[in-house]
């Protein structure tokens, strides 16, 4: 059975960018090694020769001019009236490195 | 009923106002019990229903679905609406823009009354997992509605709406139409663009519609469907009037019913009402013989794997940056943005949500992408296989929509897999991209309450007018 260590949900919790405190960190660790405890059913099926299904209907290439469009002004209010931060019409953060 | 109503309007019977009166009443009558609503809409409701009524004393025709008043699930983008999702993180989010659905449903006038509840960014089939409030079941407010569209299909079945907008990634739309005593549609993936729709699972994700009869979901279905350029997932696909296609004759259809759905773990009485159902879809015609749909028991498993890892990546825009909560333990000077997206993620997300962001975040990490996503991606080809047989054979599938009456609220809350199984009859549905429809095949009295049952339609690719018949006939069949 996968059991994930405590360092495995530390792992995937800085890869997800989720906080969390050591009693987050104990449940995470029981709910998903229960979880992909039950994803092992699938090792029973031999998959060797098959396709991954990569579009349920079978649609593909569809392809688009990538083109910038330039929001009015009333537009730009909208969009920047959800921005949590901002300075002068910028979206205001942290330092990045 | 859509049919009803606008004729009511035409003939001067009644007046767009009048009707939206009507069904804010019935909100403010019931929603505090119900709680199926997280934001109302009265005003920009009022504004349009006049719109149609000056309309209509102008002689000007009106689509059918003008001055109806409908229900957007909210997860929905609604321009200059607040717009949630039922999470915490969106508290404050006021769509920008109109989800091409809803774009669709101006154009024709519709009368949109409110954003309804549903489980966090549609993660959860009960519709208690809101960051906000637990939608009850109208028919017995100590159940739960189902979901993730609880709140839509409560709406519809408490008369607080006349239909409503829903979204389904494993059963979103239907297991609450059934638990709820709706109709309700999940049309074929790409079939309605998802453009403005708040993504969960991107390939498994469609609007759909939840209504009082089968008739109603194929006159919402031809306006809010068709290709879309702004979805490039979305199908083309020709303008048709689903209406026209209810012709009541089932004489010759032959409707599967796999024998995998009707094994352990279902309820019995809904198994008599299943059958109860097969008898009536014989008597109106139809041709019914037992199928196998082989790989039926890899789904939930299948699901459980493709869905999370496509919910890790589509939640990763909630980062605290450019819309939405930002959280930030440190003080002003101190730590880095790495900081504010672990706080905001922390605090800005329940815990179901984290859960398969975690679940998804793994499987898709260095070393487990193969074991995991790259063979449930496989199996879904086996899945797709087994309807495809199937669907050489038969014209439709037919099941139970969940194994269960709905439950009472709170008793599944602590074990996230129980919680999955709820799913089992639809999930396959979107893993493969077929329609599917649930349609009230009955009830079961528990505790002096009629609860409803549902009934499972699928069909083959793009064939939404096959299931909106067979579920037309059987509303009026003896």
């Amino acid at each position: 059975m996968t059991q994930l260590s405590s360092d495995d949900v530390r792992h995937i919790a800085h890869l997800a960018r989720i906080g969390m405190d050591a009693e987050d960190s104990e449940r995470y660790q029981k709910d998903l090694s229960s979880v992909l405890a039950y994803f092992e059913k699938l090792e029973e099926l031999r998959t060797e020769d098959v396709a991954p299904l990569l579009h349920s209907t079978g649609l593909q290439d569809v392809f688009r001019q990538d083109v910038a469009r330039s929001a009015d002004s009333a537009e730009r209010t909208q969009i920047l009236a959800n921005v949590p931060d901002t300075k002068e019409g910028y979206i205001k953060v942290k330092s990045v490195l | 009923m859509i049919r009803e109503l606008h004729q009511q309007l035409v003939d001067g019977s009644t007046t767009a106002l009048r009707l939206t009166e009507k069904y804010f009443a019935a909100i403010k009558e019931k929603d505090a019990e119900i709680g199926a609503f997280l934001t109302l809409m009265e005003e920009s409701a009022f504004a349009q229903a006049e719109r149609v009524d000056q309309k209509i004393k102008k002689g000007e025709f009106v689509d059918l679905l003008a001055g109806i008043p409908c229900a957007i699930k909210d997860v929905l983008c609604v321009q200059g609406v607040r717009t949630t999702a039922a999470s915490r993180v969106l508290d404050n989010y006021i769509a920008p823009y109109d989800a091409t659905v809803i774009a669709r449903l101006k154009a024709a006038d519709a009368v949109m009354v409110g954003k309804t509840n549903t489980d966090e960014f549609a993660m959860g089939s009960s519709t208690e997992n809101s960051a906000y409030q637990v939608t009850h079941n109208p028919h017995d407010p100590a159940r739960v509605a189902g979901g993730s569209s609880g709140g839509s299909a409560a709406a519809v079945a408490a008369g607080e709406a006349v239909w409503a907008l829903g979204s389904d990634t494993g059963g979103s739309v239907r297991q609450p139409s059934s638990f709820c005593g709706t109709v309700g549609l999940k049309p074929t993936y790409g079939r309605v663009s998802r453009y403005g729709l708040i993504a969960m699972a991107s390939s498994l994700d469609q609007i759909g519609t939840l209504s009082h009869s089968a008739e109603d979901a194929a006159i919402i279905l031809s306006r809010i469907a068709g290709h879309d350029p702004k979805d490039a997932t979305s199908a083309p696909s020709g303008d048709k009037r689903y209406e026209d296609y209810l012709t009541g004759d089932l004489r010759g259809k032959v409707i599967g019913v796999p024998k995998e759905y009707v094994a352990e773990g279902l309820d019995a009485r809904i198994k008599e009402k299943f059958y109860a159902a097969v008898e009536k879809f014989k008597n109106a015609g139809a041709i019914v013989k037992e199928i196998s749909l082989p790989h039926m028991e890899y789904a939930l498993a299948t699901y459980y794997i493709i869905m999370p890892s496509e919910v890790s990546s589509n939640m990763a825009r909630y980062d605290g940056i450019r819309y939405g909560m930002r959280s930030d333990d440190r003080a002003d000077e101190e730590g880095s943005v790495y900081d504010v997206y672990c706080d905001t993620r922390r605090y800005g997300l329940g815990a179901e949500v984290k859960r398969r962001v975690m679940l998804g975040t793994y499987t898709l990490s260095a070393g487990y992408y193969d074991a995991y996503y790259r063979t449930a991606q496989k199996v879904r080809t086996l899945l797709r296989k087994d309807f495809e047989a199937a669907l050489r054979d038969v014209h439709l599938i037919f099941s139970p929509t969940a194994p269960e009456v709905a439950f009472p609220i709170g008793a599944k809350t602590n074990d996230p897999l129980t919680m999955y199984l709820s799913d089992i009859y639809t999930i396959t549905a979107n893993l493969v991209g077929v329609p599917a429809l649930s349609f009230p095949i009955g009830t079961v009295e528990e505790n002096g309450k009629q609860l409803p049952v549902g009934g499972q339609l699928m069909g083959k690719w793009f064939d939404e007018e096959g299931l909106l018949n067979a579920a037309h006939t059987f509303e009026h069949a003896q």
